[in-house]
């Protein structure tokens, strides 16, 4: 089922002319109200006029994540502070967290698009949905609740973490549909089993699991774990939440509602466009949103867009799944390296589990690259060749993939600490 | 004869091995003989134990990762050329030993050996 037809499913000339009509408006907006916004286009030596389409899109200026740090609480407000009915903030690993404001029709844009991104994982109103997403200055929680509700499904507002309780309503409510992070669910596929339950005999069918990168292999993983289907809600809450886009049951990417944010894919380091179905830097334009509207917000996720029509009926713009940040990627002498791909290569091995962690540190001027991976109990062995063969494999495989050499550390089962929300991956200890 | 040992996976971790001492003395394991083998990264604990039903699920139940083997138990006269008779004859009949650990006390030795086929192996050293 298709949510907002019309919205979804309209031609790529409709959209065409439909982004350029709520770019215009959204630059005079910006223009008007923001100051930091009006200087940055008058350094450019823009004016709204120069802005007649949504080709126009690459003549503005780029906005940051440290421009919002920069402006820090309300310093980009488009509207005054009167109109804002609710504000969320993304937790800063350093230094000040970044805030969004919504005002009444974002708040409804954001529901609107959530419901949209259900409805494109096959959620219908009959579900039971569990949101197990952190409720709170986190957009995960409170999005997927207002979406689900809008959607017309039962909404069980659990939040994040207490996988015991989130086990037993899975059990006594019944719940159809899991929001939650990947390594959440991986977690929770895994406490279920422990329970000595058969996931099986759950009535949960559908999971919605986004704000972290996770690969393929993972989602066939908690697939098969949950015994679900999993789909992939994208979304940052400088855009808006999640819900920016969302795959659909053909999972060849995720559909954007793009008639609210509009991608381009530009090369990180040229900060040029690239041609269709390039990976490069995810950017977004806000063309709809009032409180806190953004121009070409750099998203750090890497993609790539494909416009060809999906099977599926909508004709939405599909983003590739995130290949991984460009500030999660780690440059080991001088190679770039996504955990993501560490990630793809132990979902393939079975006698791993995908529990790692990865460690970089600088000996001499070499850096090395430590894998620290859970040996699955059933293939530990009382002989050591028999271990290290096991080490070798995962060390041959990952190096042929990442193209650096590294350590494969066999560590016990669980020592890897299991996260209630993002994962922690990496612990870089090199001084730069 | 075929006995059965229990191994434990440990992480080179100071204290890891003294909280499965610790594990198995409060179940009221008695261990018989012990071996650890090691890598620079981690090593294997093998152990004879008094009841390794009870001593593997106790470690299960703390997060280790165990696994039950069969091994064979020998009994030799403490003399030279004794072990090495033995070995003769299993290598002589295409047994591969992985590992073996063992002590002597009064005259006789006794030796755990980890082995490709252990029923053919006892069947040899009769
Ligand atoms: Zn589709």
């Amino acid at each position: 089922m298709i949510w907002n037809e019309p919205m979804e499913c309209m031609s790529r000339d409709q959209m065409h002319d439909l982004q350029s009509r709520r770019l215009k408006d959204m630059v005079v907006r910006v223009y008007h109200n923001v100051e930091f916004y009006r200087k940055k286009m008058q350094e450019l030596g823009l004016e709204p006029g120069d802005i007649n389409s949504i080709d126009d899109l690459v003549k503005l200026p780029f906005t940051t994540k440290q421009d919002l740090r920069d402006n820090y609480p309300f310093g980009l407000f488009a509207t005054p502070k009167s109109e804002v009915v609710r504000v969320h903030a993304s937790s800063g690993t350093t230094g000040k967290s970044t805030v969004v404001a919504y005002t009444r029709k974002d708040v409804d844009i954001f529901s609107e698009v959530v419901a949209r991104a259900l409805c494109c994982s096959g959620v219908t109103k009959d579900d039971i949905v569990q949101v197990a997403y952190g409720y709170g200055l986190f957009t995960g929680g409170l999005g997927l609740h207002y979406g689900a509700e809008k959607l017309g499904a039962a909404v069980v507002p659990i939040s994040g973490g207490n996988t015991a309780k989130q086990i037993m309503l899975l059990q006594d409510f019944g719940s159809t549909v899991l929001a939650c992070t990947p390594s959440y669910a991986a977690h929770l596929a895994e406490a279920i089993v422990e329970e000595g339950i058969d996931a099986a005999t759950l009535p949960l069918r559908v999971g919605v699991f986004g704000a972290e990168p996770w690969s393929n292999e993972m989602r066939a993983k908690i697939e098969e774990g949950l015994k679900i289907q999993a789909f992939d809600i994208y979304g940052l809450s400088e855009i808006i939440g999640p819900g920016v886009s969302n795959s659909c049951q053909y999972q060849n990417g995720l559909h954007i509602a793009e008639d609210h944010f509009v991608p381009e894919i530009l090369d990180p380091s040229t900060l040029k466009p690239m041609k269709e179905g390039s990976t490069g830097e995810l950017v977004f334009t806000t063309v709809t949103k009032e409180a806190m509207p953004l121009l070409r917000y750099r998203t750090r996720d890497l993609s790539s867009l494909d416009y060809s029509p999906c099977a599926c009926g909508r004709t939405n713009v599909r983003m590739a799944k995130i290949f991984g940040r460009s500030d999660d990627m780690l440059i080991i002498r001088g190679v770039n390296v996504f955990p993501s791909q560490v990630e793809s290569v132990l979902l393939e091995i079975p006698e791993a589990k995908p529990h790692y962690m990865l460690i970089v540190d600088r000996q001499g001027t070499m850096d090395t690259l430590e894998i620290q991976v859970e040996v699955d109990e059933k293939f530990f062995s009382d002989e050591i060749a028999q271990l290290n063969n096991i080490r070798n494999k995962i060390k041959h495989r990952v190096e042929s993939i990442l193209g650096v050499s590294v350590i494969i550390s066999l560590v016990e089962h669980k020592t890897i600490k299991r996260s209630e929300g993002k994962a922690q991956r990496v612990i870089d200890k090199r001084k730069i | 004869m075929i006995i059965k040992q229990l191994s434990v996976f440990l992480q080179n971790e100071l204290g890891r091995l003294e909280e499965v001492t610790d594990i198995l003395y409060k179940h009221g394991i008695n261990i018989s003989a012990l071996c650890i083998a090691e890598t620079a990264e981690y090593g294997v604990l093998r152990m004879i134990v008094s009841d390794i039903e009870k001593a593997a699920e106790a470690l299960k139940e703390e997060d280790f990762s165990v696994k039950i083997t069969n091994v064979i138990c020998m009994e030799t006269p403490d003399i030279p050329g004794e072990l090495h008779k033995a070995l003769q004859v299993l290598s002589a009949q295409g047994i591969n030993l992985s590992y073996m650990y063992g002590y002597s006390n009064g005259g006789t030795a006794r030796l755990i050996l980890k082995v490709s086929d252990p029923e053919k192996a006892i069947e040899l050293l009769k």
